[in-house]
């Protein structure tokens, strides 16, 4: 069956740009749906793929290279796309044709790379992207004189509007009939020397040079002003999350509410074997308390694609730069973090914005410090459990509330030490400039911002469906087998594979004040933080609903816990790893096992140091 | 010598030049006239600090050409200025 009518060899054209030329709209314009994120092996540089038909029917694979200023072996970036369209790249082939896309209303700038574009040995046709926003702005550029001089096709472009493509589709289509086989690439002159050239040709194609643009100026204005900016940013903020929280809601219980039909559903059709366990205490535990967090994924991804379409993100990261720089990040950092506090696996997806590796790296590493949301659930049965609510400082506040801020707190510390430290050793290297264009506003392109959601939406689901199935029918299997010996007192689980092994870990965890109980709960808690109450509930044999279940806990932990134990718990879980979506997100981002293992290893390791200090400083200050 | 540095909001000059060796960090200075030059800066171009961070006035956004670009203070005093 593998007989094939005569095929032509597929085209595969390459998008090449500096960042903010529109590259990825003009992607997103030509390829539509049709396109595919992932990441270049062994490195976290991202590789987006799609397909697009010419007008005469034939099918073109588009790839759009990371945005570059140029070809250097400086960044990560710059060396895969110098390698891909060299013809090296060990897993992507050479491209045919070259698509450089440069930004009208800054022509002087990007056409230094289309220079040395030319120099690598394949046909490359320019696009002059924005030519809308360059018109307004009174550039007036002649595309005729510029393609003689460069002596390529030069075509204008909106990518924004869809009808404004017709001339870039006619041209891809003419370059690839007519097309001209690849050379070897030759060495480029300097950057100096090549931006001689590009303002000699700007000279002559650039027919008036306009003014900066109006809006930008006059928004910047306020949003950068140094007291109102900051307002506005932190206003921005907290909208973000407040909406956050409040749309996410009624989705969530929506969620909820499903799997818990479909548990009735279930439960009503099969008998009380294991398969009805597996598939209502494994599969639909496991998968829906991780799935219950897309409603706020999506919203959060929403706001950050918002934010990053208009601009804005470039300015949240100028305000923000000063202060993260103290630990060595960027401030580009900052957004990342900050949404980490609703859930760290939008954070951790949303540092593709930080364009250096390391910086990235490191924010990746202490992002899971920042208490996300589903470590609430844990924090309030504690808390509520063992510190009675005094009106504390004055009568203002409560010392509930009081203890919540300084869990809170202590991640965001932790995490700027870590971050700190790991600046000096693992992510060390030469600083990386902030340098970076402050683009201008734009209005988002509904389109665009769908097809991105949807692209975050399924990388979420993929991995629920694959690698947080897997470990919660692997948790559950340790939580149910063996099975219980006739005649034993204990609860079910205590004689599982999760019993022994919880019990073994007891004596590691014995220091720390945590009991047996405790440490087997650790176990099936691995699937999600939250999920832990539940496993308690199991090991006290507590029956019901949430509710009750939560009530019940309350009970035991007041009689049954010491104090410091119970702080030490609180300690643990403000650092612990107790997440494998989040783990599992951290392996694709990263692309390395070696980070993730690394990860899993200090969180563990400072989550044991704090609750061991927490454990014995309570018992020596409560005797 | 000034120094894109040494401006404050509001001033406006003439790039005369860059000087990378002034950053302590050599590692950090070998590039920084290629990065400098790659963004947009270029002798004979007029700047203009339009903002400065809100925390010790760092980092700072200058008009260059037709764009706004933001860098440290570190970073601007490679830029020999008129």
């Amino acid at each position: 069956m593998n007989i094939m009518p005569e095929m032509t060899k597929e085209i595969k054209i390459a998008l090449v740009g500096s960042p903010n030329s529109g590259k990825s709209s003009l992607f997103n314009a030509l390829t539509g749906s049709r396109q595919k994120v992932a990441n270049y092996p062994g490195v976290t540089v991202e590789r987006r793929s799609g397909k697009y038909t010419t007008k005469n029917d034939q099918n073109i694979v588009l790839i759009d290279l990371p945005g570059i200023y140029s070809l250097k072996d400086r960044t990560l970036d710059e060396r895969v796309s110098r390698e891909v369209i060299t013809g090296v790249h060990t897993s992507e082939s050479r491209p045919d044709i070259l698509l450089c896309v440069a930004d009208s209303t800054n022509l002087r700038v990007h056409l230094r790379l289309v220079l040395e574009l030319k120099h690598l040995g394949l046909p490359v046709i320019l696009a002059l992207n924005m030519h809308d926003m360059a018109e307004r702005d009174g550039i007036d550029i002649d595309p005729e004189i510029l393609s003689r001089e460069l002596g390529i096709p030069v075509v204008t472009t909106i990518a924004v509007r869809s009808g404004s493509l017709d001339g870039l589709k006619t041209q891809l289509s003419n370059s690839i009939t007519d097309l001209i086989p690849p050379k070897d690439a030759v060495q480029a002159p300097t950057t100096r020397e090549l931006q001689k050239q590009a303002r000699t040709l700007a000279k002559t194609a650039i027919i008036s040079e306009g003014i900066h643009h109006k809006v930008t100026r006059e928004l910047d204005k306020i949003l950068l002003h140094p007291v109102l900016g900051i307002i506005i940013f932190f206003i921005t903020l907290f909208g973000m999350f407040q909406l956050v929280y409040f749309w996410a809601e009624t989705p969530m219980s929506l969620i909820e509410q499903g799997f818990l039909a479909l548990r009735g559903i279930i439960s009503g059709l099969l008998p009380d074997n294991w398969l009805r366990s597996l598939l209502v205490h494994g599969v639909i535990a496991g998968v829906g308390s991780v799935l219950v967090f897309l409603p706020q994924i999506l919203i959060l991804f929403t706001f950050i694609l918002i934010l990053e379409a208009t601009g804005y993100m470039a300015r949240a990261a100028f305000i923000m730069d000063r202060l993260m720089a103290l630990v060595g990040l960027n401030g580009r950092a900052f957004i990342p973090l900050m949404s980490s506090f609703a859930c760290a696996i939008p954070g951790i997806m949303a540092t593709r914005t930080i364009e250096h590796h390391r910086d990235r790296l490191t924010t990746i590493m202490i992002a899971p410090l920042m208490t996300c949301s589903a470590r609430i659930p844990v924090y309030a049965l504690l808390i509520g459990a063992v510190v009675p609510n005094n009106p504390v400082i004055f009568g203002l506040f409560g010392l509930q509330g009081l203890v919540l801020f300084g869990l809170y707190l202590a991640g965001i510390i932790s995490a700027l030490i870590v971050a700190a430290v790991l600046k000096m050793t693992l992510t060390k290297g030469a600083a990386q400039p902030f340098l970076m264009e402050l683009p201008k506003y734009q209005l988002p392109v509904l389109k665009h911002l769908l097809i991105n959601l949807w692209e975050r939406a399924r990388i979420f689901l993929k991995r629920a469906g694959t690698i947080i199935l897997y470990s919660a029918i692997g948790l559950w299997v340790l939580a149910q087998y063996p099975k219980k010996p006739l005649g034993a007192t204990e609860p079910d689980i205590y004689y599982s594979y999760a019993g022994t092994l919880g019990r073994a870990l007891q004596y590691i965890f014995e220091p720390l004040g945590f009991n047996w109980e405790m440490s087997i709960a650790l176990i099936p808690g691995m699937a999600a933080r939250e999920v832990a109450i539940g496993a308690l509930g199991t090991v006290y044999a507590l029956q019901g609903s949430e509710d009750q279940i939560a009530q019940g806990m309350r009970t035991v932990i007041q009689n049954s816990w010491s104090l410091p134990t119970a702080f030490a718990f609180l300690a643990w879980y403000v650092f612990a790893p107790q997440c494998l979506a989040t783990l599992a997100t951290v392996r694709r981002e990263t692309n390395s096992w070696g980070w993730t293992s690394f990860m899993t290893i200090y969180l563990f390791a400072l989550a044991y140091l704090a609750a061991f200090i927490v454990n014995n400083v309570a018992i020596a200050l409560l005797g | 010598m000034r120094y894109l540095s040494d401006l404050n909001i509001g001033d406006e000059a003439k790039v005369l030049g860059f000087e990378a060796e002034r950053c302590k960090d050599i590692e950090f200075a070998r590039d920084l006239e290629d990065r400098l030059l790659e963004i947009g800066f270029e002798e004979g171009l007029d700047v203009k600090i339009l903002h400065e961070g809100p925390v010790s006035r760092d980092p700072i956004a200058v008009r260059i050409g037709q764009m706004t670009i933001a860098l440290r203070r570190m970073e601007a005093d490679a830029v020999k200025i008129s």
